[in-house]
């Protein structure tokens, strides 16, 4: 029995993940030209460590984390680097697939729990479900709040994604392994594996994968399909009944969540070594000829993959790098995939409802009423309207999750996540500014102190002086202006 | 990407770029606005087996001159008319007017009725979604008390037995009956009365329920506002009958009478001059069903649904300020 | 009206005018508002750069003199239209775009020294008021950018004129 979502909210969206699950989950050709992007979608865009013509194997490491939020990149295939970009390194494929690294298993169980995080930032893991933060570090923090649960996420709400899918059908073994390895990692005690169930072959062979495994700390939970069952905070509080509080981390109550698909990276690693130069994508919608999931190499340009897919069908319009709701729409299918690319959804017109004008709002409610995260998207829309700072932050601009639930619902048609995704930067940046205004506050502050305690200083030395001068006896305390 | 150019052999495809969300439920303004019409029929058909075919001259008039001040009021604020004349939200405004009023009203009322609606009720806030209250509610305000007699003036019934063409409606009767005091079975005993409530009006009234229903089954309007109305009207009326019944009409005389159901589905559930949270809503809707209940009691009018309706969008924003949901991750308060 | 009725209501009449006349005005004496509180709730709304394009010696003093309604709320270049709405807000008056006599509202900016015309005089240090200036006579001296609020009053002071405003981030 499905357990039903926490929070009374969200749509039920037609599903269209049948199109990509019509076939098996294939492995998709090496590209001819890997352009591996510098940012692989978390944190500040990592910085390479390689010249062009030298020569790299697959998993060679090519680029460092640019920052903490950010995760090394390793190649995805052998032959020569041709081009150092801005934005991109290009590498030639001689064809011959040679690996840099032994693939040998990783002896985790002797490892300690620092040793396993340390292997994993090494070996360039993010967080597959799109968000890609580095996992070793969520790890870390997660051990050092001392988390007890860890969530693996395998809901997978969007309408046309369905990698993850794919995933637990054919490799629920992996992900079984995956979650004992971060369970050590984090130091959490037990696990739940949490499903849609709308994917009763993926909980059938989850179900298998577990009993085969014999751990009887890793649960599996079903709960209700409803979009966004799969949101972070929304599938914490399903899973555990708790809420996250809105200033702060899941750590914060002892959990951590993590993608199906970052523990099968995880387990991948652990059983050869192998760094993350690959994931599954699913390749799909009306504009491709043979939608499928592909487990394909990060660099492999959009294109090529469409190609491996029958190439496009008839006129589409989009590209979208995601899921209807909340997916980005590229310009170019030359763009490479990344680490952060869980979906390509080649959109034409069918397929997508093309939203006319935006008509004023008429307080209608069905926003509030499909929010799952509690808001009054009619009020902020207001708040936007009139740029008032106060009414976002009474309104709770910042526990938005952009999930594109009350722009689905409005009959006006307003572009509603769109001016909320501005807003809440405009938000950031205007905190930021008052930060620096009471920082400098401060400073001057204590600069006004500072030259008022050396003013007095100079007094009194000028009077003692005076004193001294006239051949006074000891000063009686207190001066007093001539 | 310079590096990508360089090497491509291929070229690359462009495609459109547009914002996530990239999908919607393609509900539209005009698509609610249909439904609500499509709901309104059976209370027209009604109205007009009972009292004759005075409404669709109303209905006529008002549609046309609703449409007129709409385009004119959009031409002085300088705004393209032709989205706002499709999405029929000025239509429905005119579609409740002309059900309002009684069917006698000469006709240059009811335009004027609906001119003040539109222009002053509507467009003087800033238009479609920023009036403040129901415009339909503001025309028939001005008509009323500005026209006390005409407003008054129901036809009888058809098919009643009595020998006029005017008469007074069943709460006209029961207000002046308490003031003869007549008592309760004696009042109800006159052939204004039917078997529920008004004789003619529970006809329209039951209509309008049937409106109502579809409505809600289509999901156009949620349940809050209408049960809080026909609530907040039942609660007092029990109460009050259960007390005094020689002085109070029972509930089922209430919500069949008048424009009870008229007002619970359709005229209090005007989006944008009502509340805005579901628990806002159930206030704001008891609030109607008791003011109205109030005014039809002790108060100078015989029907009190209009006055509720605006009395309840000035406290609307109130309403909206404490009654805030909590968000997920905030503390319960 | 009989005559019986008249007197006795304009009594009653005059008697409540008189009593709430009485109360507002011990109300507007007695009950206001904390001025302190005040300035401080004003001057947390200021950019704080002390730059004196309000005509006030800073932040402080701009704030004051709000709060004793001698300016308007319209005066600070640097706080820019933000900062009007949020002391609107809180005074409850209407906010309206930045004064232009007082200067123009421009992007946020820092000073950055010219290192290689600079000649270490050390009159740039104390002209800053928040020590955003490292530095000693005849030590090289350099702008802390995250301290810098772009309030431009070293630049005056330097005699070889080598301290320009620049957006952040952006090397000179």
């Amino acid at each position: 029995m499905a357990r039903g979502a926490a929070f009374a909210a969200g749509l039920r969206l037609e599903s269209h993940k049948a199109l990509a699950m019509q076939r098996p989950l294939q492995v998709a050709a090496a590209p001819a030209l890997a352009m591996v992007a510098l940012d692989q979608g978390g944190g500040v865009a990592a910085s390479s460590a390689v010249n062009p013509g030298m020569r790299v194997r697959i998993g060679t490491e090519i680029a460092r984390p640019g920052d903490a939020a950010s995760a090394a990149v390793h190649s995805p295939v052998s032959g020569v680097v041709r081009d150092v970009g801005p934005h991109d390194i290009v590498i030639e494929n001689d064809g011959a697939d040679t690996w840099g690294v032994p693939l040998e298993p990783v002896p985790w169980e002797s490892l300690s729990a620092a040793g396993l995080t340390d292997g994993i930032r090494e070996a360039g893991i993010v967080g597959l479900g799109g968000a890609a933060f580095p996992t070793s570090a969520k790890l870390t923090a997660a051990r050092e709040s001392s988390v007890e649960h860890l969530v693996l996420n395998g809901a997978e709400c969007e309408p046309w994604i369905s990698c993850d899918d794919a995933l637990m059908r054919e490799r629920a073994g992996d992900v079984v392994l995956g979650a004992q390895v971060m369970m050590r990692a984090c130091g959490a005690l037990r696990a739940t594996i949490a499903v849609e169930d709308d994917k009763p072959e993926a909980i059938a062979a989850l179900r298998a994968a577990l009993s085969c495994a014999g751990d009887d700390r890793i649960g599996l939970l079903a709960i209700a399909a409803l979009y966004p069952a799969g949101a972070e905070r929304q599938l914490l509080a399903t899973v555990t009944g708790v809420e996250v509080p809105h200033d702060a981390l899941p750590p914060a109550i002892g959990l951590v969540c993590q993608n199906v698909g970052t523990a099968a990276a995880v387990a991948a690693w652990v059983r050869t070594g192998r760094p993350c130069i690959s994931r599954i994508v699913t390749v799909t919608g009306g504009g491709v000829n043979q939608p499928a999931n592909l487990e394909a190499r990060i660099g492999t340009p959009l294109a090529a993959l469409v190609a491996g897919c029958g190439g496009y069908r008839g006129n589409p319009t989009r590209l979208i790098a995601g899921g209807s709701m909340t997916g980005r729409a590229l310009d170019s299918d030359a763009i490479p995939l990344t680490k952060a690319m869980n979906c390509i959804l080649v959109a034409s017109g069918a397929d997508l409802a093309p939203r006319g004008p935006a008509m004023p709002c008429i307080r209608c409610g069905d926003c509030a009423t499909a929010c799952p995260a509690g808001l009054l998207p009619q009020q902020l829309h207001r708040a936007v309207l009139s740029d008032d700072t106060a009414l976002f932050e009474r309104h709770g601009l910042a526990d938005c999750i952009e999930c594109g639930c009350c722009d689905y619902v409005c009959p006006s048609q307003i572009p509603l996540t769109s001016s909320f995704r501005e807003a809440r930067a405009r938000a950031r940046a205007r905190h930021e500014e008052m930060r620096r205004a009471a920082e400098a506050r401060q400073r001057f502050e204590q600069r006004e102190r500072r030259l008022a305690a050396q003013a007095q200083a100079e007094r009194r030395a000028f009077d003692e002086a005076r004193r001294r001068a006239r051949g006074d006896g000891p000063p009686s305390g207190g001066t007093d202006a001539i | 990407m310079p590096g990508a150019m360089a090497h491509r052999q291929v070229v690359p495809m462009q495609f459109e770029v547009s914002s996530a969300p990239h999908v919607i439920a393609g509900y539209t303004v005009p698509r609610v606005m249909t439904q609500v019409l499509v709901a309104l029929v059976p209370v027209a058909g009604a109205h007009v087996l009972l009292y004759g075919p005075g409404l669709l001259l109303l209905l006529a008039v008002c549609a046309v001159t609703a449409l007129a001040c709409e385009a004119l009021a959009l031409r002085l604020r300088r705004r393209d008319p032709g989205p706002f004349l499709r999405d029929g939200s000025v239509l429905v405004t005119a579609a409740l007017l002309a059900l309002s009023v009684p069917p006698l009203l000469p006709w240059w009322l009811a335009a004027f009725g609906t001119a003040v609606a539109v222009l002053l009720g509507k467009h003087a806030y800033g238009g479609l979604g920023y009036n403040p209250f129901n415009p339909a509610m503001v025309g028939y305000a001005v008509l009323l008390v500005s026209f006390p007699l005409e407003m008054t003036r129901w036809p009888v019934p058809m098919g009643a037995e009595w020998d006029a063409v005017t008469g007074a409606t069943a709460l006209d009767q029961l207000r002046t009956g308490l003031g003869q005091r007549l008592t309760m079975q004696e009042i109800f005993a006159q052939p204004a009365f039917g078997a529920v409530g008004d004789a003619g009006a529970q006809w329209v009234n039951a209509a309008a329920l049937l409106g109502g229903l579809y409505l809600l089954g289509r999901r156009i309007v949620r349940w809050h506002i209408p049960a809080a109305v026909l609530a907040g009207m039942a609660v007092p009326a029990v109460f009050m009958h259960a007390i005094d019944p020689g002085a109070h009409a029972g509930t089922a005389f209430h919500l069949f009478s008048g424009a009870t159901m008229l007002g619970a589905f359709f005229i209090a559930t005007d989006p944008v001059s009502a509340a805005t949270s579901d628990r806002g809503r159930l206030f704001y809707g008891a609030g109607i069903g008791a003011l109205a209940w109030i005014i039809r009691t002790w108060g100078g009018y015989p029907d009190g649904i209009a006055f509720g309706v605006l009395l309840m969008n000035l406290a609307a924003p109130l309403l909206d300020r404490y009654t805030v949901p909590r968000i997920h991750g905030h503390p319960k308060r | 009206m009989s005559d019986g009725t008249v007197l006795p209501a304009i009594a009653v009449a005059a008697t409540v005018a008189a009593t709430l006349g009485a109360a507002l005005g011990w109300a507007a004496t007695r009950l206001r508002p904390d001025e302190d509180r005040l300035v401080e709730s004003i001057n947390a709304l200021l950019p704080q750069t002390q730059c004196g394009q309000c005509r006030y010696p800073g932040c402080r003093p701009y704030a004051e003199a709000i709060a004793h309604g001698e300016a308007g709320i319209d005066r600070c270049p640097p706080g820019g239209d933000a900062t009007v709405r949020a002391l609107a807000d809180l005074l409850g008056r209407e906010p309206t775009p930045v004064d232009p006599q007082f200067g123009a509202v421009t992007p946020r900016a820092v000073a950055v020294i010219d290192e290689d015309r600079c000649i270490g005089c050390a009159l740039c240090l104390p002209a800053c008021p928040v020590d955003a200036i490292v530095g000693a006579p005849r030590f090289m001296h350099t702008v802390l950018e995250a301290q810098c609020t772009g309030c431009a009053l070293c630049l005056p002071p330097c005699p070889v004129d080598c301290i320009a405003l620049r957006p952040p981030g952006r090397p000179v």
